[in-house]
Formats: C-alpha cells, structure tokens, sequence
C-alpha cells in the first residue's frame, strides 16, 4: 500500500492527505524571484547607510531605521526561510516566540529605565 | 518479541544490538525506559533534597542552635531549592512525560528518541554536577534565585555558584531538548483520528508545560551567561561599581522563573484530569474549558514576572499592572478547580489512593493558591515579601499542589509502568500520614511569616516569639518523612509482591489501558484509530459513549502487523554526548581550559558521529495477538 | 523467531534519505510513529526535524532578546569610555552585513539546487555560503582587534560588556554554523548533495537565515543607532 492510500484510509487527520500530495519543499520559487529578494535586501541596506548621514533625517530616524530593518527581517524570513510557502503552523510557532520576546523585553526594558530615570 | 532485522553499522562505533542488561539501558532510546530512568533518578534527588530540608528543621527547631553553622545553612537553602526544583520534581513530570505521552496519543515512540535519551543523561550529569559542589570546597550559597551581587566574584568567593551556573546550563539545555521533542511529538504523531481536541487532558499540560520551557529557559540561560561572564572575565553586567544593575538579574531571572512555576504545576494539573474522570466513572467535565484554562494560565505567565520584584521600587504603575495580571490568572486556575470538582459530582466515585491524592491536590493547591493571591495584591506583598508566609504558599503550592499530583500520578500509573499494583492499604496510610504531616510542617509557617519571621535566616532569638511554631513545624516534617517511608516501603514490597496488575486494572479510559502492563517495547501492536475522547472508555462501553464515526475497516498499520514494527536503534551517542558536554562543563568550574577544550571536541566530534549514525531502526515481530 | 523477513535491504541507516529509501520503508505507516529513520512526515504534513528546528529558532528568538535588551538598557549608562559613537565603524558594518545578506541569498540558491538535484550547483552555492560567513566573520575579528586596541575591553564599561557579550554570541553562532555548512559540504563530496540531502541542507538553511535575521536586528538597534548619540 502507498503512503497516499494509507493516508485516505486512516483519513480523519486533517490535512493529511494534501500533506502527502505536495511534497515537503516542492513550492517552487523560481531563482529570479530569491535574485529579486536578495536585490531589494541590498538595497535596503544601501538606503539605510545612507540615510544615517542625512541631518534632515534626524527626526525621524528611528522609525525609518526600525521599518527598513523590519522589512529586511520580513523578507527574509517570509522568503529565504520559506515561511510564505510553508505550512502557516510553521510561522505561528516562530511568531509566538517573536511575539513573546517583543513583549516581554519591551516591557522589561520600559520597567527598567523607568526605575532608572 | 524477536528482533527480525538488524541496523547496518555506520559510523565509529558498533552500534547496540541487547535489548537486556546494563547497557541496554545505557544505550537506551526507548521512551517507557527513559520515563523509567527519570522516575527513580527524580526520586533519589527528592530524598536527597527532603534530607536537607530536614536539616535545616532541626537546625530551626529550637532558638540559638548551631547544629550548623550559617554558612552550611545558605548552602542547604540553595540547594534544598534547587534540587527540588530542578532535580526532583520538574524530573518526576518529565518521568511521566516520557513513559506515558506516545501511550496516551497512540505512538510508538517520542519524534527523536535519541534526543529523549541526551535530554536524560544531561539532566543526570546536570544533577551530579550541582551536588558534587558538596565535595569541593562548598555548595552554591545565594538561594535558589541567586540574586546579584550575592553570586559576584567579590562577595563569593568558592566554587558553590560556578557549580550553581554550570549545573543548571546543563539541565537547561536538557529540559529545551524534551520540551522541543515533546512539542513536535504532541503536533505530529499522534494516532489516525486523534484530533488535538481528542487529547487526553494530560497531554494538553505537557503541551502547554513544553512551550512555557521553550519560551522561558533562554531568559535564565542568557541570565547565567551574563554572570557567568561577571565572574570569569570580569564583565559588569550586574555590577554596580561600573553602572551595573543587579535588579536586571531579578528581571531576566523571574521572566523565567514565574513560568516555572507553571512548568511544575501544570503536569500535577494534567494528572489529576486523567485520575478524576477514571474514579469518577464520568467523562471531564467541561474539557474545552479545561484546555482553553490551561492555555491562557501558560499564555498569562509570560506576564506576570514583576510580581516577585514589588519591593524593588518600580513605582505603583508598575506594581498596579503587575498585581492586576496576576490576579488574573486567579480566574483559568479558577475555572479548572470547578470543573474538577464538577467532574466528581455525581460520578460513582472510588477511593482509590490516587485519588485521595488527587483530592489531596484540590484541597491544598486551593489554600496555596489563596495565599498567592495575597500576595499578588502589591500593598499587602509589602508585609509578606521574604517572610515565612511567602514560603508556607511556595509549599502549598509544591507539596500540596504539585507532588500530591504527582503521587496520584504515581500510584495511578504504576501498575502500567512495572505491571505490578500498589497497596491500596500501605497507600491510604502513607497519603493521611503525608497529608498531616505535610500541614503540621507548613501551616505554622502562615504563622511565623505574620510575626515576621524572615526567609532563609539559619537562627533566631528565643525572645521573638518564634520557638514554638518552629517546633511544631519540625515535628511535622519528621512525620511527613514517616509517609514518604511508608510509600518507599509500599514500593519496595509491591515490586516484588504485588499484585499483578492486567491491561487495564483501573477500568480507565485512555489509550495506555489498552495494551498491557507493561507495554512491549513496540508500545501498540497495530497503532489504534481513535475516534472519540477517552477512546478506551468507548471501545469498552459503546453504549455510554458517542463514537463520532466508525473505525475504517483495514488501518494500514494492520500491514505493519503482519511485516514487523519499525523501531528506532539503541545508541551510544546520547550518553556520550552529554558526557562531553559535562566534561566542559565541569572544566568551565575549576576554569581549567585544557578540560574545556577536552568538553568542546568532544561534543563537536560527538555530535557529527550522531549525525553520521543516524536514528537507525530495527524491525520487530510482535508476540500474541493483541 | 529470528526470522529475517523478505522486505530485507532497507537503507535504514542515516545518509541515503531518498524518496526511494523512504517509500521502502513506510510499511504503510504514513503518521510516521513507527519508524524513525527518514523522512518523517507527520500528522501536520511537516518533517519532525523541520518542526523541531523551527521550535528552537522561536525560542533562539527569546535568547538573542534578552541580550539585545540589555544592550539597549545600558545604553548611554557608561561610567567611562570609549562610547559607542567613538568607535562604531557604520560603513565597513554596512559592508559586512551586505556580505551576512549575500550568504543568505546563496544558502538559498543552494537549497533550491539540492530540492531540484542539480548536485555540483547546490555544493557550489553551499560553498559559497560558508566562505561569505567567513567573510563576514573576518570582518568582525578586524573590528575586535581594533576595538581592544582602542581600549574597549569587555570590563572597561558597560558598552564593552554588553556590546562584546551580544555581537559575541551572535558570532558563535555564525561560527556554528559556518562549521555545520563545511561538514555539509565534506559530507557532500561522499553521499552527494541532492534531493535525498535536500531536508538536511534545509535545517541548516533556517539556522543560517535565522542568524542573518538576528544581525538585521543588532545592525540597526546597535550600529545605525549610534549615530543618535
């Protein structure tokens, strides 16, 4: 018996038979698309050494600077680490533990500097 | 059981083909083994821990002793904690963990038994490696919590906190490893039919236990690595004389240290819903309320550390937030208690002594879980903060909540583990001498903390008043050692006497009691299809249960049957493994870089030999017909 | 009962990881609770290891916070120099964080090779990969050198210790993994590099990306950053 007609037969389990059909990673990205990917996080990383040196920036460099660097974390994780073609359990777990730590540390680092000024 | 096909050998050593003697169990990877090696490694440490308390009882016993001096005093503090923390009860949870987790989903193994297997050598090692402190010159002396600057290089000078450090890295990276293979266990190989809503209950707290590891370890992970580097190399971190700030130690330490707490109740709690429901004869009542409780009560204690640091001075905002959150978890814990209680009412209930420890749970988690509720409201915390009665409700909640769960785990579970039952009647007298004892000990302490008796002091003046409490306290402790010897003996003559227990002895209602007692090494001779909640109960009763649909009528396991079981082989790796890691670790205490060398090759080496070797497999027949 | 039976000749051993090896051996077991040898495809349609390594990247997350925290805490609270501003060089970071990027792009590039078994591609990209990760690596012992020799030590002042604790450990793990990629690839030069090796190349692949993730993070909180004073 093969995998696929074990799976119909045992059955209940959700999403188990698709699992089977699409193998593990057979989503296929085409090159030219990590190419683009790996362009853009260069040129990110150009705007944002640049941009450190623009007086007028000042202001406002905190946020440019955290959504610049939020975009990069987004794409490469989003592509290079396959979480948008991936099984969205996969991004749970590592949004849970991305989610936790910017709470809990954004917290205990407003505490602390509270308790320090 | 014949073993049909054997590993092809890869790799630098044979790999282990005996499935008997010693170095079957060094080698082992098989789950029900590992439970097995957790639960008496677990409660050796429990004694060794209980010892110490008992100590420091008779030290407190009477005004102005010095059975001991103050020294020996805060070493038997830190360690007394630290063992039972992390040498004996989180291990007793993770002993049944291991032994009943793939039972009660229908698997035969964990997702990596050679991980399983790493996890329980490192914690061993882990566990030598923080009581050998004993031997060379000092244990570790700043409390359980080891906060800065007791543990700096300037006002402790011994070996007990590199010990302390190194020791507790080690049990770290063992509990990461099972929360990890518990976790991927729990998501993947679950029997056909058994959705997550179709766990038993107990398999919901490991899941819960497991993530709360996952997330809540690297923060005290990063916590000694910081005072690791305060120490060795002279780093600031928490020292003031550079800016350095010791209450960042208390945050980084509690963002652990309070899912901790839930870490060693939630396995109690998972206990107790799988014996209720057997000795009540009725399903859990509310099962999604119980779930979605222990959830947010997992979910909640990432929000809650600062409730242990209201005397540090973070200001009422701070303190208002904090007090607010944790009152909160008041209401899941709440709504689990009910529904236990609910559970029982009306059910054709048998005093069995797992469940007089399971009521025995109720009751005294109740009344530490009141106390802590005082606590949590900030201003009244201002009074009790490292008094005794902070200590009384740790113990409430350790003793009354979590290890009366576990020995209803215990005296549940046992005729599954070594086939054999317990005496009910040994049983009945060791829980009522335990539940007296454990109360004589712990509830004069509410007492002594009201008249402001601080923690961790070694001694006391006769004129404050405390002498008498304090009596009645040691008294209780010997009596509660008398009902751990009661229940050491019922172990030792049912080993050997007991009555045999058969499949299902209890007439229970999960998957384990399905199979028999104790299971072959394969666990399920065909993997079962389940297709409702307690699937045993309903295979056995159909009548009282609803089955929501029918089993198909040839499962592809059936094929397994007949051809053999698929099993993962024995290996030398994980023991070597840890022992590497050891070996730089014990290096790491006595700062001798050859030795940490030694530790960093040897695990880099042993590492890609695992990897080499792979997980292997041997194919077995099953016997008889189950 | 020692009866070998006829099925015999399963690859059950570790390296040969194909399709074929795992169809012989999933005795009709989809749910992959009964062997443990190879692909291990479970109730959620994901292969045990990939789970487990995305379980330990979530909680790496918690890890690296705790140390970046610290940075951010004691920032500014040096009772003594060299500060930050003196000493963080933003250009050459910039190149070096361009260099971790490129990595990530060939890891990439790599894994989809071994995924479509174009064997020598993926073991050239693979390459790749771990000699940009000594690159990058390169560029942080330069800046260590320097630095010391500017006077920043880790027991200086705060910013040593937090600064050296947090882009050290970082640099563990790149080294790490710069080791896993090279025994990959040696290993490759034996049992090849393609579809059968394509998960193992994979987990390393998160590992490598993860940490990239990570310096995105520490390049903007602790070097752009600096230039706010």
């Amino acid at each position: 018996m093969n995998e696929r007609e074990a799976a119909r037969a045992h059955g209940a389990v959700r999403g188990h038979a698709e699992a089977h059909g699409a193998h593990e990673g057979a989503h296929v990205v085409p090159t030219s698309t990590y190419l683009k990917v790996g362009l853009v996080l260069a040129v990110i990383t150009a705007v944002e050494f640049g941009i450190v040196y623009v007086p007028a920036l000042k202001p406002v460099l905190i946020p440019l600077l955290l959504i610049l660097s939020a975009a990069k974390f987004v794409l490469v994780a989003g592509f290079f680490m396959h979480l948008k073609f991936d099984r969205w359990v996969l991004a749970g777990f590592f949004a849970a533990g991305l989610i936790l730590a910017l709470g809990t540390y954004l917290g205990l680092g407003a505490i602390f500097a509270h308790r320090g000024g | 059981m014949a073993v049909l096909e054997q590993p092809r050998q890869v790799g630098l050593l044979r790999r282990p083909t005996s499935l008997t003697g010693f170095w079957s169990w060094v080698t082992t990877v098989d789950h029900k083994r590992i439970g097995i090696l957790y639960f008496w490694t677990a409660f050796f440490f429990l004694l060794v821990g209980g010892i110490e308390a008992l100590v420091m009882r008779l030290q407190l016993a009477h005004p102005d002793l010095e059975l001991v001096t103050g020294d020996r005093f805060n070493e038997l503090v830190t360690m007394h904690g630290t063992t039972m923390i992390f040498l004996a009860v989180m291990p007793l949870s993770s002993a049944f963990f291991n032994y009943m987790l793939p039972l009660l989903i229908g698997a035969r193994d964990v997702a990596f038994p050679r991980l399983n297997a790493l996890s329980y050598w490192l914690y061993l090692f882990g566990g030598i490696l923080l009581n050998v402190s004993w031997l060379f010159g000092g244990a570790p002396n700043a409390g359980w919590f080891g906060y800065a600057p007791l543990t700096s290089s300037v006002y402790n000078l011994g070996r007990g906190i590199d010990f302390w450090i190194q020791g507790l890295q080690l049990l770290g990276v063992s509990s990461l490893i099972s929360a990890i293979n518990f976790i991927v266990t729990i998501f993947n190989m679950r029997a056909p039919g058994m959705s997550l809503m179709r766990m038993p209950v107990f398999v919901w707290n490991q899941l819960a236990t497991s993530f709360l590891l996952l997330f809540s370890l690297p923060a005290v992970t990063v916590a000694l690595i910081m005072l690791m580097f305060d120490r060795y190399f002279g780093a600031n971190f928490f020292n003031a004389a550079k800016g350095g700030d010791a209450i960042l130690w208390q945050h980084l330490f509690w963002v652990f240290g309070h899912p901790e707490v839930y870490i060693i109740i939630l396995p109690a709690m998972g206990i107790v819903s799988e014996v209720l429901p057997t000795f009540s004869r009725k399903p859990l009542f509310g099962y999604s309320a119980v779930v979605f409780s222990t959830a947010l009560i997992a979910f909640l204690a990432f929000g809650v550390w600062s409730h242990h640091m209201f005397t540090v001075g973070q200001g009422p905002v701070v303190n208002t937030v904090f007090a607010l959150t944790t009152m909160t978890i008041a209401i899941p814990t709440g709504v689990k208690i009910f529904n236990w209680l609910a559970t029982l009412w009306g059910g054709s209930i048998r005093f069995t002594t797992a469940l007089l420890y399971s009521l025995g749970f109720l009751s005294m988690f109740t009344i530490g879980g009141l106390s802590g509720v005082m606590h949590s409201a900030a201003a009244s915390n201002l009074q009790q903060h490292d008094t005794y009665f902070v200590v009384a409700h740790f113990h409430y909640v350790l003793i009354g909540g979590a290890l009366f769960g576990l020995f209803a785990g215990i005296y549940y579970w046992f005729p599954k583990m070594f086939g054999r039952m317990l005496d009910e009647r040994l049983g009945k007298w060791g829980f009522w001498v335990m539940l007296i004892g454990f109360n004589v000990t712990f509830f004069p302490f509410h007492f002594l903390g009201l008249l402001g008796m601080p923690r961790r002091i070694y001694t006391y003046p006769a004129e404050l008043g405390l002498a008498r409490w304090n009596l009645v306290s040691t008294i209780g402790a010997f009596i509660l050692s008398v009902g751990i010897l009661i229940f050491l003996v019922n172990v030792w003559k049912s080993l050997r006497y007991g009555e045999k227990a058969g499949p299902d002895p209890w007439d229970g209602r999960t998957l384990e009691w399905s199979i028999p007692s104790p299971p072959p090494v394969y666990n399920f001779r065909r993997i079962p299809y389940v297709h409702t909640r307690d699937p045993h109960w309903a295979r056995k009763y159909p009548h009282l249960a609803q089955a929501e649909e029918p089993p198909p009528a040839a499962t592809a396991a059936d094929s397994e049957a007949e051809h053999g079981i698929h099993l993962p082989s024995p290996s030398y790796m994980p023991i070597l493994l840890a022992l590497a890691i050891t070996v730089g670790a014990f290096g790491g205490v006595f700062r001798n870089v050859p030795l940490v060398a030694l530790g960093v090759v040897g695990t880099i080496v042993s590492v890609y030999l695992w990897s080499v070797e792979g997980e292997g497999g041997i194919v077995v027949e099953p016997e008889g017909d189950a | 009962m020692a009866e070998h039976h006829g099925t015999g000749g399963h690859a059950l051993q570790g390296p040969a990881r194909g399709p074929g090896a795992a169809q012989a051996l999933a005795v009709g077991h989809p749910q992959g609770a009964g062997h443990h040898a190879h692909s291990e495809v479970g109730v959620t349609g994901i292969d045990n290891r990939k789970l487990g390594m995305w379980l330990f990247l979530a909680s790496e997350c918690m890890f690296f916070g705790a140390f970046i925290v610290a940075y951010i805490a004691y920032q500014g609270k040096s009772l003594s120099g060299p500060t930050p501003e003196e000493l963080l060089n933003i250009p050459l970071t910039s190149l070096s964080t361009f260099v971790l990027l490129m990595s990530s792009l060939a890891m990439v590039l790599a894994v989809q090779a071994a995924q479509q078994d174009r064997q020598a591609d993926a073991r050239k990209w693979l390459l790749a990969t771990a000699l940009l990760g000594l690159g990058f690596l390169s560029f942080q012992a330069y800046e260590y050198t320097h630095f010391i020799h500017a006077g920043l030590t880790l027991s200086v002042n705060l910013f040593g210790t937090t600064f050296y604790t947090l882009t050290g450990l970082h640099g563990l793990h790149v080294t790490i993994g710069v080791g896993w990629l090279l025994a990959l690839f040696l290993r490759s030069l034996k049992v090849g590099l393609g579809r059968a090796q394509a998960l193992s190349l994979e987990l390393a692949g998160l590992y490598w990306h993860f940490v990239d993730v990570v310096w995105i993070v520490i390049f903007t909180l602790v070097y752009l950053m600096s230039v706010l004073g």
